[in-house]
């Protein structure tokens, strides 16, 4: 290092062509507290910026639902439904709901990482709105979610599938979808502030995941599967999900089956948020 | 000693965190004047890191109560926050991100607009020399370079006191004196620091106060001179003939004074606190008589080393770090 002490300062800033220093820095008040949503923007700001820097985790979160739905649409479609083309309409919402369930394990693992670089500790002692780093994670999750169902609806349109419902009933389907997975979001909070390791928050999520949307209505028909397991699949809130964005997409969802697959983002969200907000407190 | 608490950065009464059976922090006080450097010193699982976080707001306290900058930290903890920067152990950077990138981040936090936080942040990356590599990931930085990151990224706006947990460990000694030299240059500009640090050489050299940190006690605070002078000025080095000897020769110190022996890393050379030249005088006649060869000895007063030996008994293998700096 050379001598950073001596460098003429005006203003708090150097002349130019001299090495400021240490000097340069000294008794910067704090300017006007910001308020809790302009904390919050900073924290979405950051988000975005790591889909600039770390673009390859997009390929992480699109790579699976596209492999599904080649796998799903020409090899298993023509059993299932008569053709490729028929089985896509029915498919497309629900991969469109499994990848954005599966998204929400992302932010759960990137704040396990957040926590275990200690990066947290360094929020947590600026004088902030206490939940503005979660937030941020939320509008990165959203940003995802919107990215990735994009590309699989892109996919789906270029295979052929056609949304009935056209442009109206799409934009609805993607609010539902964002809705759903900000519930969902909360879950692998949970664990990524319980769980040490982001490897751990993953295979839990994982094997929380993996069931809950097989045991679902996204890949077939239940009316086939045993009784003891229909009966499971009806209630299970993807199910409920699944057959409301089908409805979206396709001009004939009831407020009934939107109202059912708004139950468990909405309950996720008022049960988890405080428990979020405690865990964080408490850590 | 008593101070105007109005000029203390620090005053902590009894702070007390335990993690179920585990008492981290057993009842600490501690005044910390403003303006100073204080270390906070002790071996790993001493309990420093724990204390740092209680007054950083990091950690709540299980007893005990605590202001820093007139701000209590229980019912204050946004006023502490508002007047306090923490540099952790591990850099708490964004990895993701650039350099830049991450001072802007903060900058934007504590209220600062876009221009006026970008140009923060390149002050910032200027005077700590980061410059160069404000647009590198952080990822592809040097431990050096995350470390003054990591201190500039607590000074976007100057705190009253800036925590310091362990600011060296894990650097080469080129970076190593980087920071502290950082580290006076701060203080030197009226930042209070309260650091933490294993190595009592970086104690010694910075810190104007110093308090002994062992099983989550203060066992002692002082200057660094204050501290060698309340051990007893006088330590005894001896230097064998015979390396072979050198664990009897030991045990026969270690019961004539009462004291922990230290032995130097390389050579037979053990050191242990007399007191007086005439206990040493007495020491030295039966190791004498009992048939040892030396072919050195010497009395000088104590080192930091022989200090903290001395107050915490311990001289044991898994206290390395500390000792890792040959007597002087």
């Amino acid at each position: 290092m050379t001598d950073i002490t001596a460098a003429p300062v005006r203003n708090g800033r150097a002349d130019t062509g001299n090495v400021p220093g240490i000097g340069a820095l000294h008794h910067v008040a704090p300017p006007a507290p910001p308020g809790p949503m302009s904390n919050a923007l900073v924290f979405g700001w950051r988000a975005i910026l790591k889909f600039r820097h770390v673009p390859e985790q997009l390929f992480d979160l699109v790579m699976m639902p596209i492999m599904f739905t080649l796998l799903f649409t020409f090899v298993f479609g023509g059993a299932l439904a008569g053709s490729p083309g028929g089985y896509l309409q029915f498919f497309l919402p629900g991969i469109l709901v499994q990848t954005v369930v599966f998204n929400s394990v992302y932010s759960g693992m990137g704040l396990s990482t957040d926590f275990q670089k200690g990066l947290f500790d360094r929020f947590r002692t600026l004088p902030i709105w206490s939940l503005a780093p979660f937030a941020g994670l939320m509008v990165g999750d959203l940003l995802r979610h919107l990215i990735a169902g994009g590309i699989i609806l892109g996919i789906g349109l270029i295979l052929g599938y056609r949304p009935e419902a056209g442009l109206t009933g799409t934009v609805a389907a993607f609010a539902m979808l964002l809705t759903i997975g900000f519930g969902m979001g909360w879950v692998f909070i949970v664990l990524g502030l319980l769980v040490r390791t982001p490897m751990t928050v993953m295979t839990l999520g994982f094997t929380i995941l993996f069931p809950v949307t097989f045991a679902s209505n996204i890949m077939v028909d239940p009316a086939t599967m045993p009784d003891w397991l229909r009966s499971f699949v009806e209630v299970n809130p993807v199910s409920l999900m699944t057959t409301a964005l089908r409805g979206l997409m396709s001009g004939t969802a009831t407020p009934m089956q939107i109202g059912l697959a708004l139950i468990a983002p909405v309950v996720l969200t008022l049960i988890l948020a405080p428990l979020v907000l405690w865990l964080y407190r408490r850590r | 000693m008593i101070y105007d608490t109005s000029t203390l950065a620090i005053h902590a009464r009894g702070l007390v965190r335990r993690y179920g059976d585990l008492t981290a922090v057993a009842g600490i006080d501690l005044d910390v004047r403003r303006g100073m450097i204080f270390a906070v010193l002790g071996p790993n699982g001493a309990g420093k890191t724990t204390l740092l976080r209680m007054l950083a707001t990091l950690t709540a306290a299980d007893e005990g109560s605590a202001t820093v900058m007139g701000h209590d930290i229980t019912t204050a903890p946004q006023k502490v926050r508002a007047s306090i920067s923490m540099t952790g152990q591990f850099a708490s950077l964004d990895e993701d991100l650039t350099g830049r990138d991450n001072l802007v981040m903060l900058a934007r936090l504590w209220g600062f607009r876009g221009g006026a936080a970008r140009a923060r942040a390149d002050d910032l990356l200027t005077a700590f020399e980061l410059s160069a590599a404000a647009r590198k990931q952080v990822k592809n930085y040097s431990g050096g370079m995350r470390r003054r990151l990591d201190i500039a990224a607590s000074l976007v706006v100057t705190p009253g006191v800036l925590f310091l947990d362990e600011p060296t460990t894990g650097l080469d000694p080129s970076a190593r004196q980087g920071v502290w030299r950082l580290i006076r240059q701060l203080a030197e500009s009226g930042v209070t620091i309260l650091l933490t640090t294993q190595y009592l050489e970086e104690a010694d050299q910075l810190a104007e106060r110093i308090a002994v940190i062992d099983h989550g006690r203060k066992i002692a605070e002082g200057t660094s001179r204050e501290l060698k002078a309340a051990t007893g000025s006088g330590v005894l080095h001896v230097t064998l003939a015979d390396q072979g000897q050198l664990d009897a020769a030991a045990d026969l110190l270690a019961t004539h004074l009462g004291n922990v022996v230290q032995r130097s890393p390389e050579g037979a050379e053990l050191s242990v606190l007399a007191g007086d030249a005439i206990a040493a005088n007495a020491a030295l006649s039966a190791l004498i008589a009992d048939g040892f060869a030396l072919s050195d000895f010497r009395m000088g007063a104590p080192s930091l080393d022989e200090v903290f030996f001395a107050l915490t008994g311990q001289n044991d293998a898994s206290r390395q770090p500390v000792i890792e700096k040959a007597v002087p």
